[in-house]
């Protein structure tokens, strides 16, 4: 029979010693008792939970199926409640008992609980697991007032994530200095600014004496003798080391397992890996270490004692989008040299500390651009004196691939795994590794923190002979990111305006290219329920004209797949002659153009004919062509009036990327050109073809086929679903030839037609919320948004010419 | 004030943050642009093809003129794009009185 190891803790020490351990030859039959009900997840990620950036299911490092495939038993939702030495067995609270030839405590740590008065009420919650962070997002929502007691790395990450879940946070923290243990005060100052920019209050050098209520919180009391209401109280003042089993296990304890360089305890049947292990007088909170510490324990548990663990240069990373924030080694100034740079203005703060010319330690709050050089001159004690001049800003570098090529083989690239450029080298040559996802999945390089993802690409983009980089061009100078991840920031950071986002992750001023853009995605993303901002549009969608090469505008009134009627061109040809139109025109679109109307005519001139906006200025609906199909046409084999007026009147009043233009033909004649439109119905015995990106503009490009399919409601569904993806998939204009081409008809079909039910019936839901709130823009002329919208202001004091 | 002329044009909340408003005063046409914390104005026209500039996006202390994108410094009325032009918008200094904006106009020359 093999030894019999039992792991006591199912989290990322306890898994991470395990994996190294499996990469020697088999020697244990492997029990592993977890007390969460989950299998092994990124603890580390919890705040990325809590903000809504990741799901639940994204943090898993270990699914089920990897737990059957070696062989390990595993026990979740079971907390080991004893250890018998002696019998050498664990006992769990089901009463099992089980026997181990060697024990490993991978027990983790604890949220330290400070002593207030009335931690027991309801409301007072702590934030260490993944149902931790469940319960802390149900019970948040808007005007839930949320109280964090601790401004370390988790009570930010914890306020940040309980504010974009809706909630009004306060963080109380008893240092004068927000994230003491990584920052200096002047680090701390910025880092305090970014807080409350975000909105989330923070209280310095104050204590919390109670927690108030009358058996659920409702409020808390501080040491200044100030209350502060509360719905919720999260506790975040630090951690302890799960150390309980230890002493029961016999070995020797003091804040954590005592562990020597070879991980060993003072006993040789029991090893401890992680967060409830002290080494060299530290207990660590981070992830770097548990890798490293697995790795030496693996060894020695499997009869392969010889590598040690010397300790770890801590660092840490606070993981709240748009606030960066970085600390590493030692910072203090005390017997070391320190550089600085600072600027107010940009909330840019950056110190390095040298020692006998070699890197001690850093802080980064605003910029981390540099955090990755830093943490190799930590780990590989280099000499700097060379490099003094470009300690804070590195020379540009002479080719792109020079920042990699420089590294030694024996370099960190990822500092929580820790995979080396070596291993990384290694992998793309012996494993055919071409892409970050394979990257990932080879060598786990970048699925901890993910601050190395640039550094893997540089040396995927290096080495791998068949590397495709996914070109994402970012937003504008103004707000540097690719517009994908602009979605997911809006999105998940729950903003609404533009100035917002301008504000929190840009040079709070914007452009003409990123305002629209913005203004486009949060009325798509919300649906329309956003806060608009109209100094964020371009002059069209101000006055809802399209402004001419005078600073006159054009009229087109819509006419519904190009069919109007006596009264309604009488009272066009009224309002031209009442409001001396220069210009009266047929468009190609199938609708009558008013050209060189004055601006503040605009309203009397839609109220006179009395007609809803064409909105042949916006990047939206445009219209729907259609030719005379069945009622008069000879060959016509379907009615595309009747579906092209339908067609228009539920897409009409929507923005989209860029201006979408449609038609609907009765038969292959294709009389009005649906297969070079945005979105083309043609008809045929039987059905309908629904074509999708075809142009006749700057490019002339035939549209794909969508789908064919039997009835006209079937038509108009199939070119809702692709509506909508395009909407919330595309760039900020990109028409729909260059969408569908960029992406190919195939993935467009699987993610609209073909989508799975749920996928199908979300895009068809968002797409009736946006619609439910979208008007006439035009009925602005009787109610403006704001009484000088379309008027010249009138001095109050008259100027003699 | 030396050299200016200051006329009380009109309620600053008359012209919503970010955009901007034109006025006619003594057969100018003035661009008024609201930043928050001050107005700025400068000629209406765009030196380029003559475009609305109070009709342009306001971006930071800039305008872009929304005919072909010219883009100028409020402050100066200096060009900022295209790189390559100098031609300059007269600028006119403002004040806030009472909630009022005021503009300076060059004085004018009694003959």
């Amino acid at each position: 029979m093999r030894t019999r190891l039992v792991v006591v803790g199912n989290g990322m020490a306890g898994m991470a010693c395990v994996e190294a351990i499996l990469k020697y030859a088999p020697c244990f039959d492997i029990t592993v008792f977890g007390d969460e009900t989950h299998v092994n997840y990124n603890r580390v990620m919890l705040s990325s939970v809590l903000a809504g950036e990741k799901a639940a299911d994204d943090i898993v490092i270990n699914p089920l199926e990897w737990y059957q495939q070696r062989n390990i038993q595993l026990h979740v939702g079971v907390r080991v409640v004893d250890v018998d030495p002696v019998a050498k067995t664990v006992t769990g609270n089901d009463g099992r008992v089980t026997p181990y030839d060697t024990l490993l405590l991978a027990t983790g740590s604890s949220a330290w609980m400070p002593r207030i008065e009335g931690l027991d009420k309801d409301g007072v919650l702590v934030f260490r697991t993944l149902d931790d962070t469940r319960e802390l997002i149900r019970r948040s929502g808007p005007a839930t007032k949320a109280v964090v007691i601790g401004g370390g790395l988790l009570g930010l990450e914890a306020a940040r994530g309980l504010q974009v879940q809706g909630c009004d946070v306060t963080v109380v923290h008893l240092m004068p200095t927000l994230m003491e243990r990584q920052l200096d005060p002047d680090g701390g100052h910025y880092l305090m600014g970014k807080m409350e920019e975000l909105g989330i209050h923070v209280l310095l050098g104050r204590t919390t004496v109670a927690v108030l209520g009358n058996g659920h919180v409702e409020g808390v009391a501080l040491s200044d003798d100030s209350c502060l209401e509360a719905d919720l109280v999260v506790v975040a003042a630090g951690i302890r080391p799960n150390v309980e089993l230890a002493h029961k296990a016999g070995v020797a304890v003091n804040r954590g397992v005592l562990v020597n360089d070879y991980m060993e305890t003072s006993s040789p049947d029991v090893f401890a890996v992680g967060e409830c292990v002290e080494h060299r007088g530290v207990c660590y909170g981070l992830l770097a270490p548990l890798f490293e510490q697995g790795k030496v324990l693996a060894a020695t548990i499997t009869g392969n004692k010889g590598p040690t663990y010397t300790g770890t240069v801590q660092a840490a990373k606070l993981k709240i989008m748009g606030v960066d924030v970085f600390s590493a080694g030692d910072w203090s100034e005390q017997h070391a040299e320190p550089v600085r740079y600072e600027d107010r203005a940009l909330g840019i703060y950056k110190k390095l500390t040298l020692r006998d010319g070699k890197l001690a330690g850093a802080i980064l709050v605003g910029d981390i651009s540099d955090s990755h050089r830093y943490m190799e001159w930590l780990r590989t004690g280099v000499d700097l004196t060379d490099q003094r001049r470009h300690l804070l800003f590195p020379p540009p570098a002479a080719d792109v691939g020079l920042d990699v090529a420089e590294m030694a083989d024996g370099a960190t690239v990822c500092g929580c795994v820790g995979v080396t450029k070596g291993a990384i080298i290694s992998a793309i040559h012996d494993q055919g590794v071409n892409t970050l996802s394979q990257l990932k999945e080879a060598t786990r390089a970048s699925t901890g923190c993910g601050s190395c993802t640039n550094l893997c690409q540089d040396l995927l983009r290096a080495v791998a002979p068949e590397f495709e980089e996914e070109v994402k061009k970012v937003m504008c100078g103004c707000l540097p990111f690719a517009e994908d991840r602009l979605r997911d920031i809006l999105k998940s950071q729950r903003l609404k305006s533009v100035q917002e986002v301008l504000e929190i992750y840009g040079n709070g001023q914007g452009c003409e290219v990123c305002k629209p853009a913005l203004s486009y995605m949060l009325d798509m993303l919300w649906c329309g329920d956003h806060d608009e901002d109209r100094s964020a549009r371009f002059i069209n969608d101000r006055v809802h004209a399209n402004i001419q090469k005078d600073g006159t505008f054009s009229v087109i009134p819509r006419i519904r797949g190009g069919v109007t009627t006596p009264d309604e061109l009488r009272r066009i040809a009224d309002v031209a002659d009442k409001y001396h139109v220069p210009m009266v025109k047929i468009t190609g679109s199938q609708r009558i153009d008013l050209l060189g109307v004055r601006k503040e005519d605009l309203p009397k001139v839609w109220a006179d004919l009395d007609m809803p906006s064409g909105q042949a200025y916006t990047k939206g609906v445009r219209m729907v062509k259609t030719c005379v199909g069945t009622d008069f046409c000879r060959f016509g084999t379907q009615d595309s009036t009747a579906i092209g007026i339908e067609l228009e009147r539920r897409f009409e009043q929507l923005f989209t990327p860029h201006k979408v233009k449609m038609a609907a033909v009765g038969c292959p004649r294709n009389c009005a050109e649906a297969t070079v439109k945005d979105i083309g119905l043609v008809g045929q015995e039987g059905g309908w073809q629904v074509v999708v990106g075809g142009a006749a503009g700057k490019s002339v490009r035939k549209a794909d086929l969508l789908t064919t399919v039997e009835t006209s409601e079937a038509a108009l569904e199939a070119s809702e679903l692709f509506f909508q993806y395009y909407r919330e998939s595309a760039n900020y204009l990109e028409r729909t030839y260059d969408f569908v081409e960029r992406l190919g008809i195939e993935k467009v079909r699987k993610e609209t037609v073909y989508a799975p039910d749920a996928v199908r019936q979300g895009l068809r839901d968002r797409f009736s919320r946006s619609k439910a709130r979208a008007v006439d823009p035009w009925l602005e002329g009787r109610e403006p948004k704001h009484p000088t919208q379309f008027i010249p202001i009138q001095s109050l004091e008259k100027v003699r010419a | 004030m030396n050299g200016h002329h200051w006329v009380r044009v009109t309620p600053c909340d008359s012209i919503p943050l970010r955009e901007g408003r034109v006025v006619t005063l003594g057969g100018r046409d003035i661009a008024i642009f609201n930043l928050g914390d001050r107005f700025m104005a400068t000629d209406n026209q765009c030196p380029h093809e003559g475009g609305p500039l109070c009709d342009g996006i306001v971006a930071g202390d800039s305008v872009v003129c929304p005919l072909h994108a010219w883009k100028f410094k409020l402050e100066t009325g200096a060009v900022e794009r295209p790189a390559s032009k100098h031609e300059c918008l007269v600028t006119y200094p403002t004040r806030i009185e009472d909630g009022i904006v005021v503009l300076g106009l060059p004085e004018i020359s009694t003959p």
